[in-house]
This record gives structure tokens, C-alpha cells and sequence, in this order.
């Protein structure tokens, strides 16, 4: 088994007029790699209609709605996270309670938002309510404001954790850009935070760092948008790790942090 | 036979690196069945003076000289760096490096052009590498700028004896610079591929097709990167074998002839 807990879809209302054969590469390719779930999110519009990390309500419905088409013409390959923009309070609420009901596994933040924001309180608790992970974009290191988003880094996404300890996160991409030997230093000992290593970034030491900070227990296989740079951190972990280690990065740990059941 | 054009021994200065020996780039080619590596000393980009870097990558590489080419780094702008160039050639280089960014030159300024022409003249490529790191993880005192796809279009141009291999350049930059030039001056860049992302975006397979598999070749950036990236892109891109093997090594030896 292999699990990408960070995988993206795309819509035609994505600013791309190759979404259709962009979905299908990532399935093809993915199949190519052995990946047996891909747990994917669609950013509303990815800009078309509203910014990418600034998705409208109806941008996130359009989204959710036909990510759950996925699923259900993939079923057993394709699992969702339910994306929501906080600065909708309600609307963030219904979405996960109802999207998880119909089978989505998680949620996915990316940065409408800052992660010690407390407007982000009702999204963790009923992420914990549903049994559900909210896998967060994240800034490895943010050392000022980025356009385009109000991106957080592991400093502020780590309070957020701290003040749901019933509630599991994953800290998105960390091989997706910035320092990850700062992130790293936060996450040691905040046990509700799981590390999904992907992310274009192919850093020699940060898959050593990752497992000397968190332990081989806590890290996550994912891939992002390049599914090349996932295969190949996988392999180097092949290199390093014993087999049921290995295992675990690829499966084991996903399969204990979403819903059990959730990849039968 | 696999050539890695790609890759450095010695300490990076702004991140620790777990192993930056020839022992553990050999380790690593090993591992993944690479045969060859151009070899550049990675503190020499940041040494006022390139020249004593040059002299601790050839003793570094001595004993392993069947599979480590040095590929030295030559400062343009000091006194005397045609001395430089020369001692290179002399010691069986098969390119020389240089680093504009952190050397402060301007990237097709007069020294620039000048080693250009002068590598030309001993038919040594010029290694030019395009970011050492992820502008977005850079140190705070980490300021060099990326090399610019400007920088390429204009040394490309200089004239017919020269020889460009860009490394750690993405898709964007191939593209600006490969249809900025003629047919002819393209034919003197090659490019090395591991920067340019595999699927699902595809971009290595699209670049192959539009700016033809002829102009590229392999390298991994060990060992600031992981080598398995640039073999899993060409594994997810299950070229024909000939396309691999042109991939791996006969691009670039036909490109240098």
C-alpha cells in the first residue's frame, strides 16, 4: 500500500484548460508509482473565480462537490478532504460535518487564515468531532507576509495544535519550500501534529532530520504537486529506513491518523 | 553509462549536509548505478578566491580520478584567472564552473564573456548552475541572485565555439532561453534536468518534445539534493531506451565533441 495524504484535483473551473488530462496524469502516474489513495483536495478555483488560498463559499461547494464526484468514480483509489475558508465560520462548519458524513476523510486549510487565528477554533473542534485530520498549509519558516495567502508557519499552525490536543494535524509540504529545520524544532513533542514530507524540495539530511525530530511514527508519505520528487524521497527512505519503517511512512501512519477504516 | 554532470564535494555553507565526501557521493552513485560524476567543490562558489578550492578538489577526487571528473570554478574578475582556466584544462577537466551570483559579476558582463571566450578557446564548457537552493529556504545572508535566463540568452550568442551547461534550471527557464536563440546558439547550450518537474505537470516530457531530447542530459545536485529525484523523473518518464541512453551520457558526449 501507498498513501499520498497530500494530492490535488482539478476542475473546470480551474484556470487550466488541461485539468481533465492534468487529473488523469496524476492517476496515471500514480498507478506507475504503486500509490493505492491518493487523498486529494481541489482549491476552489485555483484563481479563476477566487484566489487560490482565498477560496469564495461557492468556489469551495463547486470544489467539494465535484471532488466527491471523484471519489465516488474512483472509489478505493480516490479519498477527499473537505477544503473550507474559516473566514466563513458557518459555512466551514456545515461543509465538514456534511462532507464527512457523505465519506470525505479529512480537511484540508491552506491560508484564508492565520493558524493561531482563533477564528480556526470551530474548524478543530469539529475536525475532532468527526474524527477527521485537518491537513494545513504551511510556510516552512515564514519570515514575512507572501502574496497571495496569509500563510502560517509551524510556529503559529503548533498553537493551533496546542489548543486541540484532541484534534489531529498534519503539517503540510515539508519539502514544499522554506526552512524545514525550523519546522522540524517546533514539531518535537507535539504529539497531535503528524509531518507530511512532501513538496518539490529534495533536500539532502531533511528526511533524517525528519525522523531524528518526530520519529518514524509521525511522518507521512505525500507528494503535492510533483509525484517525481515523492517517488524519490520514498526511495531514499527505502535506502535508510528498515522495511516495516518504511512501511509505515508509506501507510501505516495515514492509516492511524484518518478514520479507521478509511483505506479498506 | 550514466553521467551525473551535477554534482559537489565539501560543506555547504548555509545548511549542514549530511555527507559531503567523494566516499558518500560514490555511496550514493553506487546506489543508483551511476557511473560518472563531474565534480565541483561547492565552498569554492563562496571563496573570494576560488583557486586553493580548486587544489582540495583535486586531491579530493585524486583517488577516485575513473569515476570523479573535477570540474573547477574560475573567478573571471580576479587578476590573472586565465591561469585559472589554464591549470583546469591542464588537469583534465571536462568543464569549469562559475557562480556570477555569488561572484558578483554581472551574468553576461565583460568578464563573463571574457571566460566564455577563453574556455571556448580550450573547448571547455562553461558550467553555469542556476540557483544552488530554493529562493524560498535561503539563509538570511544567503542574498546571490538566481542566475538569469537573460544571462544565458546573451553568453549563448557570444560565439560558435561556446559551450553552456545550465544546471538546476525548471521548465520556465529552459523555454526563455532555448527559443530566445537560434538554432545554431541553442545548439550550444546543454541542459541538465533535475530541476524540471516529472508528472503529473509533465514538464520534462513536454520540454523533450518542444525543445528536443538532444538538449539535455543527466545531473543529480548531490549533494545538496537528493540524486533519487532526477532518476525517478526519468523512470515516471520511461523514455524509449535509446532516449535513456541519450538522457544518461551520449547527449553530452556528443555535445562536447
Amino acid at each position: 500500500m501507498l498513501i499520498d495524504v497530500h494530492a490535488h484535483f482539478h476542475t473546470e473551473r480551474s484556470s487550466r484548460p488541461d485539468w481533465r488530462d492534468l487529473n488523469q496524469r496524476r492517476l496515471t502516474a500514480g498507478r506507475q508509482m504503486g500509490i493505492t489513495a491518493h487523498v486529494a483536495s481541489i482549491l476552489g478555483s485555483y484563481g479563476a473565480r477566487s484566489p487560490v488560498y482565498f477560496p469564495s463559499q461557492d468556489d469551495i461547494r463547486h470544489a467539494n462537490d465535484a471532488l466527491a464526484a471523484l471519489c465516488a468514480e474512483h472509489r478505493g483509489l480516490v479519498y477527499g478532504y473537505c477544503v473550507v475558508n474559516p473566514n466563513y465560520t458557518d459555512h466551514a462548519v456545515r461543509e465538514i460535518e456534511s462532507r464527512v458524513a457523505a465519506g470525505f476523510v479529512g480537511v484540508k486549510l491552506a491560508a484564508s487564515r492565520r493558524a493561531d487565528d482563533r477564528l480556526l477554533d470551530p474548524i478543530a473542534d469539529t475536525a475532532r468531532q468527526c474524527g477527521v485530520p485537518i491537513l494545513h498549509h504551511i510556510w516552512q519558516h515564514r519570515r514575512r507576509d507572501w502574496p497571495g495567502q496569509e500563510a502560517s508557519d509551524a510556529v503559529e499552525f503548533v498553537a493551533l495544535a496546542r489548543r486541540h490536543p484532541g484534534t489531529k494535524f498534519i503539517l503540510a509540504h515539508l519539502g514544499g519550500g522554506g526552512d524545514w529545520q525550523h519546522s522540524l524544532r517546533v514539531l518535537r513533542g507535539v504529539v497531535n501534529v503528524w509531518v507530511d514530507l512532501s513538496g518539490s524540495g529534495l533536500d539532502c539530511g531533511m528526511l533524517e532530520a525528519a525522523v531524528a525530530a518526530v520519529g518514524v511514527e509521525r511522518l507521512l508519505w505525500g507528494a503535492d504537486i510533483t509525484l517525481d520528487t515523492g517517488l524519490a524521497k520514498l526511495r531514499y527512505l527505502e535506502s535508510i529506513l528498515p522495511p516495516n519503517e518504511v512501511a509505515a511512512v508509506r501507510h501505516g501512519n495515514a492509516e492511524a491518523v484518518f478514520p479507521p477504516g478509511a483505506f479498506r | 553509462m550514466t553521467v551525473d554532470v551535477s554534482t559537489f564535494v565539501g560543506p555547504y555553507p548555509f545548511r549542514h549536509l549530511p555527507d559531503p565526501s567523494p566516499g558518500g557521493l560514490l555511496r550514493q552513485m553506487d546506489r543508483l548505478g551511476i557511473d560518472h560524476a563531474w565534480v565541483g567543490h561547492l565552498p569554492s562558489a563562496f571563496y573570494r578566491d576560488p583557486a586553493p578550492g580548486t587544489e582540495e578538489l583535486l586531491r579530493l577526487v585524486a583517488p577516485h580520478r575513473d569515476r570523479l571528473l573535477p570540474v573547477p570554478a574560475v573567478h573571471p574578475g580576479l587578476p590573472r584567472w586565465e591561469d585559472d582556466l589554464r591549470a583546469a584544462a591542464d588537469a583534465g577537466a571536462p568543464a569549469v564552473r562559475v557562480y556570477p551570483g555569488q561572484q558578483a559579476l554581472s551574468p553576461a558582463g565583460p568578464e563573463m564573456v571574457a571566460l566564455v571566450a577563453a574556455a571556448a578557446g580550450h573547448r571547455l564548457p562553461v558550467l553555469l548552475t542556476v540557483k544552488l537552493e530554493d529562493l524560498r529556504q535561503r539563509h538570511p545572508l544567503d542574498t546571490a541572485p538566481d542566475l538569469p535566463p537573460s544571462g544565458v540568452r546573451a553568453l549563448a550568442r557570444l560565439e560558435a565555439g561556446a559551450r553552456l551547461l545550465v544546471t538546476h534550471a525548471d521548465r520556465g527557464f529552459v523555454e526563455e532561453v532555448h527559443f530566445g536563440l537560434t538554432p545554431d546558439e541553442a545548439r550550444r547550450v546543454l541542459w541538465e534536468i533535475s530541476w524540471i518537474w516529472g508528472p503529473p505537470e509533465d514538464h520534462l516530457a513536454l520540454v523533450l518534445e518542444t525543445v528536443g531530447v538532444e538538449r539535455f542530459t543527466f545531473g543529480t545536485g548531490m549533494p545538496l539534493r537528493l540524486p533519487d529525484g532526477a532518476v525517478a523523473k526519468l523512470d515516471l518518464l520511461a523514455p524509449a531506451a535509446a532516449d535513456r541512453a541519450r538522457l544518461t551520457g551520449a547527449n553530452l558526449q556528443r555535445w562536447r565533441e
